[in-house]
């Protein structure tokens, strides 16, 4: 059962819980763990990921096991501690804006 | 008696402001959204209590947000602003091409007698429709492919779709501004388009006449008489007596031709409103007072001031943010970067704030509820 943080605005806008659980089949990775997401919370659709590319959106990050795991490829597997749900996966916004 | 309410966006959340038909005193909901930028919140004239809004953020992207209840409660609805085919390019502020790039929602027009259709105005410059209460959207490219697409070139505040007027004798017939490309019509529905900007001159681009590069800032029109246009364009207040065939000069002797808001009151077709805004810059009220201007007809502009700060005011009136009831007085309302917004019950002859210290307004709807 793995875990998933999101940001307050994001919190607020889907109705979720301070965090996510989710039982994804292995091997989970990030694409994987963002389908299921959007699957359970249709209103996430584009907010994290640019709705056309499929990116993410610039001023998103995602973090793991004190780790900014951003620039690793969708498909690649997500570290056992958050497959397992021993680690959350956290999806961060930029500490910015006025 | 008759109820007012009042739609606010603005950088951080929106904001309802509810009045009986006195409009003395006022009751504040909110902030919706907040922490979000909400560019424009509007009311269906077939079912007031169905309102849309157009929430966004430089994070999370665009959300259209709905309500069945008069804003009480808000669900998201589709977000999904795909434009039709390979999108091609506009051009950038260098003269370059540059891919035509989805930003946000600027404006949003429902239906005048369909809940369940509603328009969307968004940067980079497109007009997209629902007809499923915003579950799904689709462009009507018409407008984008008519053949001066590649020449629009996005004005400081971005390629934005502005104003979108729907025309009540004619659901054919809708016009749309586009910043800084200029007017466009459509006769059938949106399929096909042709742009109105005879008339306007734009010192600021190459040729000032061109047929499409004009910064128009907004335009506007009473519901009695769809062929009579009124714009506000980057310099110049304009009207159009032929359904923008031609536009004619009506600045006269405003303190500044430049603004960004222009309206229409609700019982005089001949009326109507502007914010005299200095620039090219500063983009607030010269001589630092707020002054709304009126234009009967033929007559001369006349400076409405009472109640309005006359010394000290810097704030700037922007596009969508000024708005007029059906009440009798006509009711008027306009939002400030100040987070002001004020209104005035008697057509403009006297003003009070309804709020003074809201994050800045990005757009005032009204709507006049039984």
């Amino acid at each position: 059962m793995m875990r998933v943080v999101l940001p307050a605005h994001l919190r607020t806008l889907s109705g979720a819980g301070s965090e996510i659980e989710m039982e994804i089949d292995p091997p989970v990775t990030l694409q994987s763990a963002l389908d299921a997401l959007e699957a359970r919370y249709p209103m996430l659709r584009g907010t994290i990921r640019d709705p056309h590319t499929r990116q993410r959106r610039p001023f998103l990050r995602f973090f793991a096991c004190e780790e900014d795991i951003s620039h690793q490829g969708l498909e690649e597997p997500l570290p056992d501690a958050v497959s397992s749900g021993a680690e959350p996966l956290l999806i961060i916004g930029a500490v910015a804006g006025g | 008696m008759s109820k007012v309410r009042l739609l606010v966006g603005t950088r951080k959340g929106a904001f309802l402001l509810t009045s009986d038909g006195k409009r003395k005193r006022w009751k504040v909901d909110g902030p919706f959204f907040s922490g979000w930028e909400i560019y424009h919140l509007k009311g269906s004239p077939a079912d007031p209590n169905r309102l849309y809004a157009s929430q966004s953020s430089g994070w999370f992207g665009q959300i259209i947000q709905r309500s069945q209840d008069g804003g009480q409660s808000w669900e998201p609805a589709g977000n999904q602003f795909a434009y039709d085919g390979v999108p091609g390019t506009h051009q950038w502020y260098d003269g370059t091409p540059h891919p035509w790039e989805f930003k946000r929602v600027w404006h949003l027009e429902p239906s005048l007698t369909d809940p369940e259709t509603v328009y969307a105005g968004v940067e980079d410059a497109a007009l997209f429709r629902s007809t499923d209460g915003a579950k799904s959207w689709q462009e009507l490219s018409g407008l984008r492919g008519h053949g001066s697409g590649p020449h629009w070139q996005p004005g400081a505040g971005g390629m934005c779709l502005h104003s979108i007027l729907l025309d009540p004798g004619d659901p054919q017939r809708i016009f749309i501004a586009i910043s800084s490309a200029g007017a466009f019509r459509t006769t059938d529905g949106g399929q096909t388009w042709q742009p109105i900007n005879r008339g306007l001159r734009s010192a600021h681009i190459p040729d000032p006449d061109a047929e499409v590069g004009h910064c128009v800032h907004h335009i506007a029109m009473h519901k009695t008489r769809p062929g009579t246009l009124f714009m506000q364009k980057h310099w110049d207040v304009m009207r159009s007596d032929d359904a923008g065939d031609s536009w004619q000069e009506i600045s006269g002797e405003l303190p500044s031709d430049f603004g960004f808001a222009i309206d229409v009151h609700a019982h005089e077709p001949e009326t109507i409103y502007v914010v005299p805004i200095k620039s090219d810059s500063e983009h607030f009220p010269p001589d630092g007072k707020l002054r709304v201007y009126r234009k009967r007809g033929q007559e001369g502009w006349e400076a409405l001031t009472k109640g309005l700060p006359q010394k000290n005011c810097y704030v700037n009136v922007l596009r969508d943010a000024m708005a007029v009831d059906s009440l009798d007085d006509c009711g008027i309302y306009f939002g400030t970067t100040g987070g002001q917004v004020y209104g005035s019950a008697d057509a403009g002859d006297s003003w009070s704030p309804i709020v003074r210290d809201l994050p800045a307004v990005l757009s005032v709807e009204v709507q006049t509820l039984p």
